[in-house]
């Protein structure tokens, strides 16, 4: 089953500066990427090339390291190095800026969008994860402030259907929490990585979780519940994917459409993989589909599959650049 | 390698210390042989540098391995990833200290705090910048 990564454009998004983070809109009509210029940027296709829509250049004193689209698609969240997170509301041809969430002592590394579409995450360095909460008449209100990580704490993302959000971390660990009553909490901590976890996605079903970290390896992680009886959770690594990476592996998204696994590489490479049909699942084995060698000139920073067309794929990198790319199973 | 070697060690002995008015190279933090360099295939090359600082605070050595990373990133002409570390046994706190100079989200991160930047601009910045 071996597939094949075909470039179809590559734009220079952040002039002299790193493009941190790109995103698809939930209707996958618009791509937002960020960057070290402290600005966000939003493409749309006309004809055969991806331009720039708007530019959202003043929300942020410095560097946005991640945007998240909320689920309607109407609502644009950024994380910043200057301690906000900026809430955008798209109108006709533009975005304005809706509120400022403020709280975090130093960096907000993430912001991640519930599919409830009420709820939002971040994280920083501050070591801490807050949960905020959106009311209907747009209003932000911080609900949780959980502080199970140790050190820097670098992506939250929420679970596709359940209300259960996970963390990576600085400290090497990933932490799952719930909500008890109205208040969230850390129920379960999993360790195995040897280095700082950069980045973490959840399978299309959200039985299983993918991490990446600066150890190279990805991690996938299965929920698995104690014979005791108990109400606690367990996650257990069920797949270690090692020699595949030289670098350190800054993100990994798997795909709603097609449950292709693809990474981001401080080699410069992107990788595709894919699961082995006939394997146990409880032991599942991924191979590797598809990977080109030097995607970027520099680091690759983030990866994202289109959530509408099955097989595109947009990266970005360290020399301010992203890509489009379409990854064809069988080639 | 012995080329591409001399080439980095050129960049990084003129820095000067954050806290004495000397370079690198006078204290000794860098040697020659403190730089490795391996050939990743393609004009592409893997930079090690194992510095030593002169006093075990935490907050030097960091600030030392920052103004590496900053020059090196500014000034070496060909491809190249960096990993630099402090030399074994000379901190107590090595291993914190070695994952921290690594983290390049937080090096981009300290390099936007205007202190932070101010100090290191001037360790790196040649006399006739």
């Amino acid at each position: 089953m071996k597939g094949a990564l075909e470039l179809l454009q590559r734009v220079s998004a952040h002039a002299d500066a790193s493009c941190w983070y790109v995103a698809w809109n939930p209707a996958g009509t618009l791509l937002a990427s960020c960057g070290g210029d402290r600005a966000i940027r939003i493409w749309g296709k006309e004809g055969d090339s991806w331009e720039c829509k708007c530019v959202l250049a003043d929300g942020h004193q410095r560097t946005v390291r991640k945007v998240a689209w909320s689920p309607c698609g109407k609502y644009l969240a950024s994380a910043s190095f200057d301690a906000t997170t900026c809430i955008w509301k798209k109108t006709d041809d533009d975005f304005e800026s809706l509120t400022v969430l403020e709280g975090h002592e130093n960096e907000v590394k993430c912001v991640a969008w519930a599919p409830s579409g009420n709820l939002l995450a971040t994280c920083s360095r501050d070591k801490s994860v807050w949960i905020w909460e959106v009311d209907k008449e747009d209003e932000y209100e911080c609900v949780s402030v959980v502080n199970s990580h140790t050190q820097d704490v670098k992506h939250v993302v929420w679970h596709p259907t359940r209300k259960l959000l996970a963390s990576a971390s600085y400290d090497n660990k990933v932490c799952i929490y719930k909500e008890e009553d109205d208040d969230w909490e850390c129920r379960a901590t999993l360790e195995g990585h040897e280095s700082t976890v950069w980045s973490l996605a959840f399978d299309p079903e959200g039985q299983r979780l993918a991490s990446c970290s600066d150890d190279r390896t990805v991690k996938i992680w299965k929920e698995s519940t104690p014979g005791d009886g108990s109400t606690d959770e367990s996650w257990k690594c069920v797949c270690n994917l090692s020699g595949c990476h030289e670098r350190p592996v800054y993100d990994v998204a798997w795909c709603r459409l097609t449950g292709a696994l693809a990474t981001a590489c401080g080699d410069d490479g992107v990788r595709v993989f894919r699961e082995d049909p006939t394997a146990d699942p409880e032991q599942p084995v991924f191979f590797m589909s598809a990977h080109v060698p030097k995607a970027h000139g520099q680091d690759i920073n983030c990866v994202s599959w289109n959530p509408k067309e099955a097989g595109l794929l947009a990266t970005c990198s360290d020399n301010g650049e992203f890509a489009i790319w379409k990854y064809n199973s069988d080639s | 390698m012995e080329e591409k070697a001399l080439e980095v060690y050129d960049v990084i002995r003129t820095i000067r210390d954050p806290e004495k008015p000397n370079t690198l190279e006078e204290l000794d933090v860098v040697t020659e042989k403190c730089v490795e360099v391996q050939e990743l295939g393609d004009e592409e090359y893997l930079i090690i540098i194992r510095f030593s600082p002169t006093v075990p605070h935490c907050s030097l050595a960091t600030l030392i391995g920052l103004c590496l990373q900053v020059k090196l990133q500014r000034c070496l002409p060909f491809k190249h990833k960096l990993e630099i570390y402090i030399t074994e046994g000379t901190h107590s706190t090595e291993e914190d200290i070695n994952k921290q100079i690594n983290d390049k989200e937080r090096v981009a991160a300290a390099m936007e705090n205007p202190s932070l930047r101010e100090m290191v601009e001037q360790c790196v910045t040649e006399p006739d910048d």
